[in-house]
């Protein structure tokens, strides 16, 4: 029955890759050179490009390759790539698909949304210039997203006369940045887009150089990986009933393999049950594997609906409701916490929120930072709640179930792209246990009421100077005090953190906790902390009783605490010594309603001590 | 492998078989009212056959819908209804009844008004008369360059708008399906596939298609350099035309007056296979409604063009 095969040429496979660069570094015209030298460039599109070469071209006389592959009207006109376009081309011994992104920081959810599905990356670095910043972004979000073959072009060689030191010395500045990300292989190639060096022909222009030719490498490297050695995953996509003899489940093999025979458990519910029937495109196979899109039929008759995923009952994923990642945000309008969201995982739909982020990471330098809400390209470690248990892996494991998008409720806007780190298990499972020596009963026996007095302000607006005077006079009353100090608390407690914004939430999470033991025992503590942002004090406050609580805005100008400096510090923070530093490349956001508002301008700070101290006492004292 | 039956098809069209079967799942799955918008072309012929796959035992969910203009080849005609015939499909044909009354045609008010009425128009009439939410189509993305970068799954806004700001990111194959009142979707599966692919795996599977793809002797006449078959006799011909036999053969499927031939003696799959292989223009080079202008096809997106 077999008819006679068309083609003859070995069997091919199917390699995705994505090109990332800026449009100066020679992106299109590498594009274009590798789907003009395989041929693929029909006459009539080069009419058409001659004819846009001299309307729209940058080089001169010479078709501008780039002109290939830029789309739309607007980026034609502006010179810019600015969305993710797919290319085509191939060779006898492998078909392509190129995913074209643009390489500005604020496309980078572009990138990302290119290197979702694929499995090697181009990353282009042009020789004049080597390893920008840009170039450790793109090769960083490369392997966020699990990409984990990276080729980097070192474009324009012709520039630099094709040396090897120039080439030598750029390669060696990326596999510093890159060589701790995780990739499996990380491919160096000197090359000149314009004119095909070791693009799509070995050139005599670099007789230094070994390696492959690009186009070598693209039909030679192995990214199988091992998706099919995985545990096996099959996300219920739709139930096929057509009539009532025939109930099958399809859906796409996530990994893994499923054979006939096999017992599988829905992950959600643990039910289980047998595989009797497998569909695959041409009818009852015997087992299929990873990337097939099958139809599975089980032997007994359990609840399963869209969204539910089959898996073996050894090898089960995690199933549930918290976990944390790392959650790239896509859209125009901010990720705030608290906020309900649609989530997509697998094909399961469900709301989801943002907990807490964790940090935000500096996708330039990928340092972490504090941060209240995710702008549009930034990226966090959050942690997610979800409204029910959902089935899912790390990310790194498995980029089918460890992968979900987050959808704004109203605009139905995509706005949030996530990759599981590991899933938290949080206080569900730890009970408290009471004991019957209370709070109540401590602060009883020391005749006062337990409280928190929360100084925030700037560096040097007087925080500390007024806590002390307030503890020397509820010390000199008979008051049981503590206070907890920001440098002497780095000496032990938390000295195991430094000074980036994002462990600065840390450390105010952690004082948090540590007052409130201390308001526990009874004590009347008092917390001088810079404390910038809103959220931290309000998730603070949120720790204790009402009127447990009581915030106090040291209020002094800028230029005043500046003025003063009376550890330096401002000196430093503006010469850029420190950075990230509050009030001077870090916002400050004050209180908006503080329990005293301290103006520290034409008073002094024993004045405003005795202000807070008349205030205080009755909620002590009772 | 584990397969009982090996697999006819190489490795790469295995991927996009399977990916376009879940593109087609996903539709079926996430809609209320999805149709599949049948052109009669080869890539529609595809699409079908992947429905097919992706729903058996049972069939497609959802009828098909065909905008016939007026002026689609007689062949086509009779190859639609001979395999929907053979199917026992649902088959919606929607005719534009304002265009029509108002007689237009692509030989007397040009390419571009009998498309915008008699094609995008009337599609829209379609969708909403029948009130369909998602509609799958058989459009690549490396027919044209302003395709390179349209979704999978590419949304419209009400009035069946399409905003290139409005177009959301795809990421990994979670396809964001939601859609609010009067908004609908159009859904590309074959979005990856190129037209060597198509080819391909009309031979390898042994997909029907239209007649006029092979190569027969038809009534030509020779037109601002293009070979127009004289399908009936409501085209004129100009002093000094002739009707003549030719040898030719079809790349893409569209009204008559507005689609070239070429050349050819390509009779057999795999001979047409082969001169595609080796073809040096475009497919779209015989489609005249795209040269009308510099990124006409971005435009006719916007308004609505499938």
């Amino acid at each position: 029955m077999d008819r006679i095969v068309v083609h003859t040429e070995p069997p091919r496979s199917l390699l995705r890759f994505l090109t990332c660069g800026s449009v100066d570094d020679g992106k299109s015209t590498l594009i274009g050179r590798l789907l003009y030298d395989s041929r693929l460039i029909m006459e009539d599109t080069l009419n058409s490009l001659a004819k846009d070469s001299r309307k729209h071209g940058t080089v001169g006389e010479d078709i501008d390759l780039a002109l290939l592959v830029d789309g739309l009207e607007a980026e034609r006109q502006q010179g810019i790539t600015i969305d993710v376009a797919y290319r085509f081309f191939g060779t006898p011994k492998r078909n392509f698909i190129v995913a074209d992104t643009p390489g500005h920081e604020q496309y980078t959810r572009n990138m990302a949304t290119g290197a979702s599905n694929c499995e090697l990356a181009i990353i282009l670095a042009d020789a004049r210039k080597g390893v920008l910043t840009q170039t450790r972004r793109h090769t960083y979000i490369c392997s966020l997203l699990g990409i984990r073959h990276v080729v980097l072009a070192v474009n324009k060689i012709d520039l630099v006369d094709f040396s090897e030191q120039t080439f030598d010395r750029i390669v060696g500045d990326w596999l510093t940045f890159a060589s701790s990300l995780g990739f499996q292989t990380m491919v160096p190639i000197p090359l000149s887009a314009r004119f095909g060096d070791n693009a799509t022909q070995r050139s005599g222009n670099t007789p230094w150089y070994l390696g492959p030719t690009l186009i070598d490498h693209l039909e030679k490297v192995d990214v199988e990986g091992d998706t099919a050695a995985k545990p096996f995953r099959f996300p219920v996509q739709w139930v096929n009933r057509p009539h009532q003899d025939f109930r099958g489940f399809s859906g796409t093999v996530a990994s893994g393999r499923v054979t006939l025979g096999d017992a599988v458990v829905v992950a959600a519910s643990g039910r289980q049950s047998r595989v009797v029937r497998i569909l695959g495109p041409d009818g009852d196979i015997s087992g299929a594997a990873a990337g097939e899109a099958v139809t599975i039929c089980l032997a007994d008759e359990i609840d399963i609906a869209r969204g539910d995923m089959l898996v073996p009952p050894t090898a089960r994923p995690q199933v549930a409701d918290q976990f944390a990642g790392h959650l790239l945000w896509m859209d125009e309008e901010a990720m705030l916490p608290g906020r309900q969201y649609m989530m997509r995982i697998g094909n399961l739909w469900t709301t989801a929120s943002v907990t807490s982020i964790r940090h935000r990471v500096n996708v330039n330098t990928l340092e972490h930072q504090a941060a209240r809400r995710l702008e549009l390209n930034e990226i966090g470690v959050c942690n997610i709640e979800v409204k029910k248990p959902v089935p899912l892996d790390p990310y790194a494991e498995n980029r089918t179930t460890g992968a979900f998008i987050l959808v704004d409720r109203f605009s139905n806007r995509t706005a949030g792209a996530g990759m599981v780190d590991f899933v938290l298990r949080r206080a569900t499972n730890i009970h408290h246990e009471d004991y019957p020596v209370d709070k109540l009963a401590r602060a009883t026996l020391d005749h006062q009421k337990p409280l928190v007095l929360w100084f925030t302000g700037l560096s040097g607006s007087g925080k500390s100077t007024i806590a002390k005077l307030i503890e020397q006079r509820l010390h000199r009353r008979g008051r049981h005090t503590y206070t907890l100090d920001g440098d002497n608390l780095r000496q032990g407690l938390n000295r195991d953190l430094g000074f980036t914004d994002a462990d600065r939430v840390e450390n105010i999470r952690r004082v948090g906790e540590v007052a409130k033991l201390f308001t526990d025992a009874g004590l009347i503590v008092l917390c001088s902390f810079i404390s910038p942002f809103q959220a931290e004090r309000q998730m603070v406050r949120d720790m204790f009783e009402p009127g447990e609580f009581v915030e106090i805005f040291v209020d002094t100008p800028i230029d005043e605490c500046i003025r003063r400096d009376r550890k330096g510090l401002y000196a430093k923070a503006r010469s850029g010594v420190i950075q990230n530093f509050t009030g001077i490349t870090s916002p400050y956001e004050p209180p908006e309603q503080p329990d005293f508002h301290l103006r520290t301008a034409g008073t002094t700070a024993e004045e405003l001590a005795e202000v807070v101290l008349r205030g205080v006492l009755p909620l002590i004292e009772g | 492998m584990t397969n009982a039956v090996p697999s006819r098809l190489a490795p790469h069209l295995r991927q996009l078989e399977a990916e376009s079967i879940s593109i087609i799942r996903e539709v079926t799955a996430s809609f209320r009212t999805p149709v599949l918008l049948y052109s009669i072309g080869k890539d529609s012929s595809v699409v079908l056959h992947l429905a097919m796959k992706a729903f058996a035992p049972g069939k497609p969910p959802f009828p098909l819908l065909h905008i016939a203009t007026g002026w689609d080849f007689r062949a086509m005609l009779e190859f639609r209804d001979r395999r929907i015939a053979e199917l026992g499909y649902d088959l919606i044909v929607h005719t534009n009844p304002d265009g029509l009354a108002q007689g237009i045609n692509p030989l007397t008010h040009g390419s571009q008004v009998h498309m915008s009425v008699m094609g995008t128009e009337a599609l829209k009439q379609a969708l909403d008369s029948h009130g369909f939410d998602a509609a799958i189509g058989g459009a690549r993305r490396d027919e044209e360059k302003s395709r390179a970068k349209e979704r999978v799954f590419s949304h419209r806004a009400p009035g069946h708008v399409w905003e290139p700001r409005g177009q959301r990111p795809e990421l990994w194959g979670l396809y964001n399906t939601r859609i609010a009142l009067r908004e609908t979707m159009r859904v590309f599966p074959l979005s990856n596939w190129t037209e060597f692919d198509v080819w391909d795996y009309i031979a390898a599977e042994n997909i029907p298609i239209v007649p006029l793809y092979y190569a027969a002797p038809r009534p030509i006449v020779r037109r601002s350099g293009m070979l127009i078959m004289r399908d009936d006799e409501r085209m004129p011909l100009d002093p000094g035309e002739q009707v003549e036999t030719m040898w030719v053969r079809f790349r893409t499927m569209g009204d008559w007056p507005l689609t070239a031939a070429h050349e050819s003696r390509a009779e057999t799959i795999d001979q047409v296979v082969a001169e595609i292989r080796v073809a040096r223009v475009s497919e779209r080079s015989g489609r005249l409604i795209d040269n009308d202008q510099d990124a006409s096809m971005e435009r006719k997106k916007r308004e609505g063009y499938f």
